[in-house]
């Protein structure tokens, strides 16, 4: 199975973002937040990141949303702490989170593909909330 | 001889540097982002001169790891991978070095200026720390090609680097959070630029400080 990592500044909003996807999940998805820093402020931090990917992981790949600027800086670089094979299948959305994580959280319980569940995600951003 | 001893005195007064500057950089932040330059690098930068007593012994390179691998564990803003990239890659670049000549020194600052526009992605004249450290790396380069003492060189650097600092308040952010502010952005300073102009002083009055030792 696809595993997916919700990284946010706020471990509020990585909860959250987790908390509303599971409801939309297949049981045995995993969904793992990256949200603050180790002291429990608001940051990203890559070491976070990088064991979250890691528990996220079953060989299928792991698709990660992340939130604001510094937050894709840190995933870029947990991705380079990672082993190349797990580095090879850990890709970055290039979607809203909140949007993005439903709409990945909803193909990933369906299919195996990494591709498709970056597509699903990415697939958001052509949405309008309000025609 | 710039030698190991001297890469762990500054950081210890770069630490120093962080702290008194605190209020200033998170000020600057504060206009144009999100309020937490100075408490990021204060914290990084204590993390870093706490760590320094144990791995004083070890070479420049190792040094310059640990100095990374701390800084990025301890760091939350976009600094954290910023900084910490550029002190990896600076510490690649010195491999098995106990001392640096100056043609080690420039590239090791090459390097870092080349990390930190791989991880942010960024050029000159974004808005951010890159403003201040390449003019600075320039003109640290142009002077010791022209045989200039290592002293020299590094007075020219800072001087550009403020330079560099100057010139963030006529540009539009274009990186990270300040990019939001679009052309309200203009007339301030870029945080990053600050904090690396002011690393720059630090290393240059460390080095000022041991030369008049040595008269």
């Amino acid at each position: 199975m696809i595993g997916i990592v919700i990284v946010s500044h706020s471990s509020k909003i990585a909860d959250g973002v987790v908390e509303l996807c599971s409801q939309m999940a297949h049981k045995n998805l995993k969904i793992i937040p990256a949200g603050g820093t180790k002291d429990g402020a608001i940051g990203t931090d890559s070491i976070k990141i990088s064991e979250a990917i890691i528990k996220a992981d079953e060989g299928d790949g792991v698709l990660i949303l992340v939130d604001l600027g510094s937050a894709i800086l840190n995933t870029e670089m947990a991705l380079d702490f990672l082993h190349d094979t797990i580095k090879k299948r850990a890709i970055i959305a290039d979607a809203p989170i909140v949007e993005g994580s439903i709409a990945a959280t909803v193909q990933a319980s369906i299919s195996n593909s990494i591709e498709e569940v970056k597509l699903a995600a990415e697939e958001v951003n052509g949405f309008k909330k309000i025609n | 001889m710039f030698n190991k001893d001297i890469i762990v005195e500054i950081f210890k007064e770069i630490a120093k540097t962080m702290d008194e500057n605190k209020a200033l950089l998170t000020e600057l932040d504060a206009a144009i982002g999100d309020a937490d330059h100075g408490i990021n690098m204060t914290k990084g930068f204590t993390a870093v001169k706490n760590k320094l007593e144990s791995i004083a012994e070890e070479d420049c390179s190792a040094i310059l790891k640990t100095v990374a691998m701390t800084f990025i564990s301890t760091t939350g803003g976009a600094s954290g991978p910023l900084f910490g990239t550029a002190f990896l890659k600076a510490s690649s670049s010195v491999v098995g070095k106990d001392a640096l000549s100056n043609d080690d020194l420039l590239l090791l600052f090459e390097s870092a200026i080349k990390g930190i526009q791989m991880r942010g992605k960024a050029q000159k004249g974004e808005k951010t720390m890159l403003d201040s450290l390449i003019p600075a790396y320039d003109a640290m380069k142009k002077s010791l090609d022209i045989g200039d003492s290592l002293i020299d060189a590094l007075n020219k650097a800072e001087i550009a680097a403020l330079e560099g600092v100057e010139f963030t308040k006529t540009i539009i952010a274009t990186k990270g959070r300040a990019s939001y502010l679009s052309e309200r952005s203009i007339g301030h300073q870029d945080p990053g630029a600050t904090s690396c102009y002011l690393i720059l002083k630090t290393i240059n009055n460390v080095l000022k400080n041991r030369e008049s030792l040595v008269e």
